[in-house]
């Protein structure tokens, strides 16, 4: 039977062991963090993780939204290009830096989509699938999958995704840039192509894009589209601050 | 045929040009000097504060200060020539500063807090100008201001400025420190802090008494400065009350609202020197107890503890998630107990935190500052609860809050 001799060596030995092996309860002991999720609450409060009731909810979903989209947002807010007193009010006094952090942590997350809300009726419902997958090449209106990708889950790296949204939230934008007060980078293709709907065009196209079930990858493309129907100032911008 | 100029009359020409050029450098260095000691002055004295609108170009006006008097829109000061200052020499715009009389010669409203401003010293005012100068020209012109009867008859400012305003800067005490009448001059004249601290009595004038009241100023109460259960500093070390100055927080409590504006636009710029002088200043302003200027409805004790019950089940349901069953806080929510815009008579501020939510401003010392959620579907009278929970809790020992006190 072999027995171990406890000589200095081994005390040596065993010293180094059990520091190795405390080391990470030293760690451990230390304050935890605070972490991006307890900063965050403040939006979290209305930006539930599982987005809305798209029936009649109006708070849009930003989890898993690209973050350059977000950050321009997040900008716009402060500029007051965009106006909501709850938003201009949250980001008053925020650092760009801070504000490019806070948009990457929504876009890093990836959780499950509310349900979606009921067809439309016809002929709602094909009038605001025309207008989202076809476009209306009279009236100068592209598809909306023209640029916010097949799946309408956006595209990297500043065009957001356009499923999971609620219906009074898209009637609202569309309504914003006809009158002027939503605004993105010059040019401001979504401003022309608001102004370019017509009659029950906006509810068209916001109830069907309410309805339309979660594709199986939420994910924005990562590719940029190949030939964008317009020119948009938003799109190639550097979405960093 | 023109005969050829003289050798000495060319080598006079292009020695005249090397001097001239020669000449020219040292003062654009000392001109960019200048106008970089503007910038840094416009900036504590928060110009832009008041001269840019949410949304509007840099100090092209155009903000609505609303008063008791009815609403200012504040003008452009951008250089151009048409709608802002642009023709206003050095000593016009030192005039306007120093004596609240515009280039045309008609006396300002106070809105614009030159009573403040006429302690700035003329370098600083001209340093100011320099960089104003300088930031880009924005044809941009204001509508006139909204002002009740008899306040619109601009003329009749030549008499309130003859009764209630003192042109002239103030001389050093010599009883004190350097740095406490750097401190003072800065906080009594460009930082014009008692523009909002400070409440205003007859017609617009500043109230002069030790323990004057604070004032509202965009929906949010700026509590006295002279009272240390409010907003004065003369508890803290001086080094401490810097370092707040700077940050715009402290280990349980951030300046918001307003005040938020101000630390993000300006106070976070100031150099460490300016701040410890302005914190050498507060801290040694003598301490007054001030009276709040809104009259708390006395509640009886039946509706005080019936309030508390409410409050503290909303508490429990809404906020102890972040601010702890023991108001203590933990490391992004601050501690209510013992917080004085808890506790100090007036609630209005506690009641818009709880109401519009937001985020302490974003400063070198607190780059990702946490951010509170809006409670905005509160009815009044569950606001009035919780705001008597939290004052009457942990120690606190504020009057409880009635629905009545919270309507505007």
């Amino acid at each position: 039977m072999t027995r171990y001799a406890y000589t200095p060596r081994t005390a040596g030995y065993v010293a180094i062991i059990a520091l190795v092996l405390l080391l990470p309860l030293g760690a451990a002991a230390e304050p935890a963090r605070p972490s991006m999720k307890d900063r965050v609450a403040a939006c979290s409060a209305c930006h539930g993780p599982q987005g809305i009731e798209l029936e009649d909810g109006y708070v849009p979903r930003i989890h898993g939204k690209p973050a350059g989209y977000l950050y321009n947002q997040l900008v716009n807010y402060q500029d007051y290009r965009r106006r909501n007193t709850s938003m201009n009010h949250m980001v008053a006094h925020l650092s760009h830096a801070y504000l490019f952090e806070i948009a990457q942590y929504f876009a890093d997350q990836h959780t499950p989509y509310p349900p979606a809300a009921a067809a439309p009726p016809e002929p709602l419902a094909e009038r605001g699938r025309q207008l989202a997958r076809k476009g209306d090449k009279a009236a100068g209106i592209p598809a909306c999958d023209a640029c916010h990708g097949e799946r309408l889950t956006g595209v990297q790296p500043n065009t957001p995704g356009l499923v999971g949204l609620p219906r009074q939230y898209i009637m609202a934008q569309l309504g914003a840039w006809q009158v002027g007060t939503r605004h993105a980078a010059a040019p401001d293709c979504m401003a022309d192509i608001a102004s370019r709907l017509k009659g029950r065009d906006v509810e068209a196209v916001a109830a069907w894009l309410a309805a339309q079930p979660t594709p199986a990858d939420t994910r924005p493309a990562a590719e940029p589209i190949d030939a964008p129907p317009m020119t948009c100032g938003s799109v190639p911008q550097p979405a960093t601050p | 045929m023109n005969a050829p100029r003289p050798f000495a009359g060319r080598m006079m020409k292009l020695l005249l040009a090397c001097l001239m050029f020669a000449l020219a450098l040292p003062a654009t260095a000392a001109d960019e000097a200048m106008r970089e000691r503007g910038e840094y002055l416009t900036r504590i004295g928060n110009c832009s504060g008041c001269h840019t609108a949410p949304g509007g170009e840099p100090f092209a006006g155009g903000l609505h200060l609303n008063s008791d008097y009815g609403t200012f829109v504040t003008p452009n000061i951008t250089p151009d020539g048409a709608t802002g200052i642009g023709n206003w020499s050095a000593d016009d715009f030192y005039r306007a500063l120093h004596e609240g009389v515009r280039a045309d010669g008609s006396p300002m409203y106070p809105a614009c807090p030159y009573p403040s401003y006429t302690h700035v010293a003329r370098d600083d005012i001209d340093a100011i100008h320099a960089y104003l100068r300088s930031v880009a020209p924005v044809e941009q012109a204001q509508p006139a201001h909204d002002l009740d009867f008899p306040y619109r008859y601009r003329s009749l400012l030549g008499l309130w400025q003859a009764l209630y305003f003192e042109p002239g800067e103030q001389a050093d005490d010599n009883a004190r420190g350097a740095d406490w009448n750097r401190g003072r001059y800065l906080v009594e004249g460009l930082g014009h802090c008692d523009a909002c601290h400070r409440a205003r009595g007859a017609f617009g004038a500043m109230e002069t008494a030790d323990d004057a009241p604070g004032a509202m100023i965009h929906g949010w109460y700026a509590p006295p400065l002279a009272d240390p259960a409010q907003a004065g500093l003369q508890g803290l070390s001086i080094a401490d009350a810097a370092d707040f100055l700077q940050s715009g927080k402290r280990d349980h409590a951030a300046m918001l609202g307003p005040m938020a504006d101000v630390v993000f636009e300006s106070l976070q710029y100031l150099r460490d020197d300016d701040a410890r002088a302005m914190a050498a200043y507060l801290t040694a302003l003598p301490e007054q107890q001030v009276d709040s200027p809104l009259r708390l409805i006395r509640m009886s004790e039946d509706g005080r503890q019936t309030a508390m019950a409410e409050g503290r089940a909303i508490y429990a349901d809404r906020c102890a998630g972040c601010h702890g069953d023991d108001g203590r806080g933990d490391a992004g929510a601050p501690a209510l107990a013992g917080n004085r815009a808890v506790t100090m008579d007036f609630p209005l501020n506690a009641a818009n935190m709880i109401r519009e939510g937001g985020f302490a401003a974003a400063t070198a010392d607190n780059p990702r500052p946490h951010g509170m959620p809006p409670f905005y579907k509160l009815s009044e009278r569950e606001l009035a609860a919780v705001l008597s929970f939290i004052r009457g809790s942990w120690g606190n020992d504020a009057a409880p809050v009635t629905p009545t006190n919270l309507r505007r």
